[in-house]
């Protein structure tokens, strides 16, 4: 029988139909023809003016380089655009939507699957993607274990590095037990932001991947039978802990900038991010100690990729479609991955470059507290989606509705 | 049609305007809801009863707490040169968005903030910030601090403006002279006078202190957060079937709002029972005087000192390079950050302002209009009818909102700088009423009865004498009116479709990465206009009327 959201799905879908004008993205002649003179909206997460100044920056290559015009929308949270376009939805707008492409990944990108607000297959179509690492950085194409579809494309990679103040903390703790064992004997500076923000349950996936007894579970929807064995010791090592938190576990930072800056404010000296260039990037901009550096867990540590996707009613699908290609050229990954600039790795596979492109990424400076890639391993694969949504509401009924 | 009927109909198209976006919104919010187990998510929340305690707290407590300490300074104060130099240091915290007085305040009382800052390591000996929870308490105390310091100078703007028409001081003249002491004489003579005139903006500051998101978020406990910050968390949640109990959260505030009004209006009668009872009583109690006076010129001080040290705060940080505790300033100093906003900034500026200008006077026009057709036809709004136009102020935002992003959007208009102006005018047309009613009604009407014994018509009326007799009022209505357009981030969000930014909505998108450089520079930013609407406000009386005695502010 046919559920309400299939037939929601189904019903979307037909509505979008008739809106599949324009060209499709394997005649790309034809794409940048109709892409011209087109002014692209991309609704991106607006908090750190580093990625605003980067996304400007883009838009000047477009401009220059294709005559497309693109308009960072920013965005306090990437859910407001998935309510745009499902609000444009419900008013019966399926062409000439507002949102032409959004910076997406994870829960997001789901949600918009599966209620058919996404416009695709297209990724696979772009000039630039035989340059992708989809073998070697398989997060290219599987978002929390969420197969892309061609739905959406990847334009940087992410990994969870901890940060330590090392005129503070010269031995930073290598793993969940470790860091426990720190924190009881170092209590009110360590914490992590409140789930579910993003950063907040990517960490406690982190340690479910240490201390849960198979890990090989956690790729595989959450079924109740091994739940609640596989998060046991999660809950044990999180009741440990708590007492030995920051404010003893009262409060919480909000998210990511607000955990940096306990770091910056020196009330932490143990922290973590989802960018393994942060750290460089903060410091080289005076917001973060020099003493600072960054490491990752002896198992390893959660990485994933960031996407942009197209709305299905999206006014200006042809320049969408150039924007997304050209977050895959080369020129634009090596400043992406700049730590000057941003310090988020590249999606793309070196050894499939020219000699001149790979000069480009060869000749980045590291930064003073970055990591090479080879110290970034093993990267562990983002669990299946269900995990993250499960724990953090159990997160919620255990620490996040009484102290 | 004739210039008469047209004024006969304003007041009904203003209600109109008032009631049919919020109604059509509330609609559209309620429709989805039925036949969801929207409800039973909510009631399953295990934060619930909590985060509903906190929400009634904070906003009752700070709501009384803020009309006691305004209420002590003005009769404390008012009249004296100190009163004079308070207005004029709290005038531009009124324009403060709220955001920005919450970071403000959290970067001055923080373990790592700028008092420890100033005072470590020399006095305290802490080397690193302690690990005190003051930020973000459970019991929600730092919230109401921030809310009572933020709405005290709303509150005494309005009662500025309503004093003048209670004909305070001959009411002073003669409790003095009954020798009664300044603030009591002020409590039991004039206050009577003056609070109809200050119920409604009483109202919505209960309104908003229940519901606060912004200053929620930044000051509040998150363990669990107060209602208003949680139905804002389900409304971003990625997996979309949280907008079910993130609506029926919303009408559960809505009714919490209504059910605190309610017993707000019920408490005044024993109130007011108790005053007449000390008034028949005849004692002079020095002794309140003795005690509130000195009371009134600290809290008055401390919020001086918090917020404006909160501001300097963030104004600093706009210039700072690395500042880590316990450095009592930053060192070194970067325009970096003026540098990197600067070019958004005059687009933005513009923007901001044009939206707030034609959102102002819309609402000023459409509020003259109303008030002057009510002044020659009798036809004074009923309770119901004030209710209508207050409608936006009490509902909560996030129940009628989206709705009304749906409205916009199916009849074509959203994303337009015209839409956004339009769904501020609902926020800004209460608070210009609120404001411009009772100074409007409270004008002598025997001036316009001599006019017309003169011969002037109605309208010459209006404009040589009512108008130019009640400029002040009027440019600090279109002040508030300026200032609540630029600070409205939802309905600039939601309608305009991200196309269409200003100074907040850049602002609040900001906020969410923490970076206090940036926020400071936005913060300094976003006070920037309204806060020259203030001076202006100020400045343009003082400069018609410096030859007549008779107008002088008093």
């Amino acid at each position: 029988m046919p559920t309400r959201r299939d037939m929601l799905t189904a019903a979307a879908l037909c509505l979008a139909l008739p809106a599949w004008a324009g060209p499709a993205p394997m005649d790309w002649e034809a794409v940048l023809a109709e892409a011209r003179g087109q002014t692209v909206y991309w609704h991106a997460w607006g908090g750190d003016p580093k990625i605003n100044d980067f996304i400007a920056w883009v838009g000047q290559q477009a401009e220059t380089r294709y005559g497309v015009r693109l308009e960072q929308v920013k965005l306090a949270n990437t859910a407001d655009a998935v309510a745009r376009v499902l609000a444009e939805r419900q008013a019966g707008k399926t062409s000439g939507g507002a949102v032409d492409l959004i910076w997406i990944n994870g829960e997001n990108f789901a949600a918009m699957k599966g209620t058919g607000l996404l416009f695709g297959p297209f990724a696979e179509d772009l000039p630039n993607w035989p340059l992708v690492d989809a073998v070697g950085k398989p997060a290219t194409v599987m978002d929390f274990t969420e197969p892309t579809g061609g739905l959406e494309s990847p334009w940087a990679m992410a990994q969870l590095v901890f940060e330590y103040d090392s005129a503070r903390l010269p031995q930073p703790p290598a793993s969940a037990s470790a860091l426990l064992d720190w924190a009881k004997a170092n209590p009110g500076r360590f914490t992590y932001p409140q789930p579910p923000d993003y950063l907040g349950a990517t960490f406690l996936k982190q340690v479910l991947y240490d201390v849960t007894p198979d890990p090989a579970v956690l790729l595989k929807p959450v079924g109740d039978a091994d739940y609640a064995a596989a998060t046991a010791p999660l809950w044990a090592w999180l009741d440990a802990i708590t007492p030995s938190l920051w404010r003893q576990g009262k409060a919480y930072p909000a998210n990511e900038p607000a955990l940096g800056q306990l770091l910056a404010d020196g009330e932490t000296d143990l922290s973590f991010a989802f960018n393994p260039g942060r750290a460089s990037a903060a410091i080289a901009a005076g917001e973060l100690q020099d003493t600072v550096r960054t490491m990752i867990w002896r198992d390893g540590t959660i990485g994933n990729a960031s996407f942009v996707a197209i709305p299905f009613n999206a006014a200006h699908r042809a320049g969408a479609l150039v924007i997304a290609n050209l977050l895959l050229d080369p020129e634009v990954q090596a400043r992406a991955q700049d730590p000057d600039v941003l310090g988020f790795q590249t999606v793309l596979n070196l050894d499939a470059l020219s000699a001149a492109d790979r000069a480009r990424f060869e000749g980045l400076k590291l930064g003073v507290a970055t990591l090479p890639p080879q110290a970034l391993r093993p990267v562990l694969l983002e669990p299946h989606a269900s995990w993250m949504t499960r724990i953090a509401a159990d997160w919620i009924t255990r620490y996040g509705v009484a102290p | 049609m004739s210039q008469a009927s047209v004024l006969r109909q304003i007041p009904t198209l203003t209600l109109l305007l008032m009631a049919g976006p919020v109604v059509a919104g509330l609609a559209g919010t309620v429709l989805p809801l039925i036949g969801t187990d929207a409800i039973e998510r909510l009631i399953d929340w295990p934060g619930l009863g909590g985060a509903i305690r906190l929400s009634l707290v904070t906003g009752v407590v700070s709501t009384v707490l803020a009309v006691a300490v305004s209420l002590a300074i003005v009769a404390a104060l008012h009249g004296g040169r100190r009163f004079g130099l308070l207005m004029h240091a709290l005038s531009p915290l009124l324009a403060l968005p709220h955001a920005a007085a919450a970071l403000g305040l959290a970067f001055l009382i923080a373990p790592s903030g700028w008092i420890a800052r100033l005072l470590s390591p020399w006095a305290t000996g802490w080397s690193t910030p302690p690990d005190l929870l003051i930020l973000n308490d459970t019991a929600g105390i730092a919230l109401t601090l921030g809310l009572v310091v933020k709405e005290i100078p709303f509150l005494l703007l309005m009662l500025l403006a309503a004093l003048p028409q209670a004909d305070a001081a001959r009411r002073m003249m003669l409790t003095q002279s009954l020798g009664y002491g300044r603030v009591w004489g002020w409590l039991l003579a004039v206050l009577p006078a003056v609070w109809p005139q200050l119920r409604l903006p009483v109202y919505a500051v209960l309104g908003y202190a229940t519901t606060a998101v912004d200053m929620g978020v930044i000051l509040g406990p998150s363990l669990p957060p107060p209602l208003s910050v949680q139905v804002t968390a389900w409304m971003m949640h990625p997996d979309l079937s949280w907008r079910g109990p993130a609506a029926a959260g919303a009408l559960l505030q809505l009714a919490l709002v209504a059910t605190v009004l309610v017993l707000a209006r019920l408490a005044e009668r024993p109130i007011a029972r108790i005053g007449r009872h000390w008034a028949e009583s005849g004692r002079r109690c020095q002794t309140v005087d003795r005690l509130i006076a000195p009371g009134a010129t600290t809290s008055a001080l401390i919020i001086v000192f918090l917020v404006g040290g909160g501001m300097i705060g963030m104004g600093l940080w706009s210039v700072a390079g690395l500042w880590p505790f316990p450095q009592a300033l930053p060192s070194p100093l970067s325009l970096a950050t003026w540098m990197r906003t600067a070019p958004s900034l005059t687009a933005t500026g513009g923007t901001t302002l044009l939206i707030a200008l034609i959102s102002t006077g819309a609402a000023l026009a459409l509020c003259l209009g109303c008030l002057e057709a009510e002044a020659r036809f009798r036809l004074a709004p009923g309770t119901a009818a004030m209710w209508l136009l207050y409608l936006p102020l009490i509902v909560p935002q996030t129940a009628f909102l989206p709705g009304l992003q749906v409205l916009f959007l199916s009849i074509g208009a959203a994303d337009t700088l015209l839409a956004v102006a339009a769904t501020h005018l609902v926020f800004v047309l209460p608070y210009i009423f609120l404001s411009l009613a009772p100074p409007w009604r409270a004008w002598d009407g025997r001036i316009a009865l001599a006019a017309a014994a003169l011969g002037a018509s109605e309208t010459r009326t209006f404009w040589q004498l009512r108008l130019p007799m009640l400029l002040r009022p009027v440019l600090t209505a279109a002040a508030v009116g300026l200032a609540v357009s630029v600070g409205q981030y939802l309905p600039t969000l939601l309608v305009g479709g991200g196309r269409i930014t200003t100074l907040t909505s850049e602002a609040v998108a900001l906020s969410s990465g923490g970076n206090r450089r940036i926020i400071g520079a936005y913060a300094v930013l976003q006070m920037l206009l309204p806060a020259a609407g203030f001076l202006l406000a100020l400045a343009i009386p003082a400069l018609v009327f410096r030859n007549r005695q008779g107008m002088r502010a008093t």
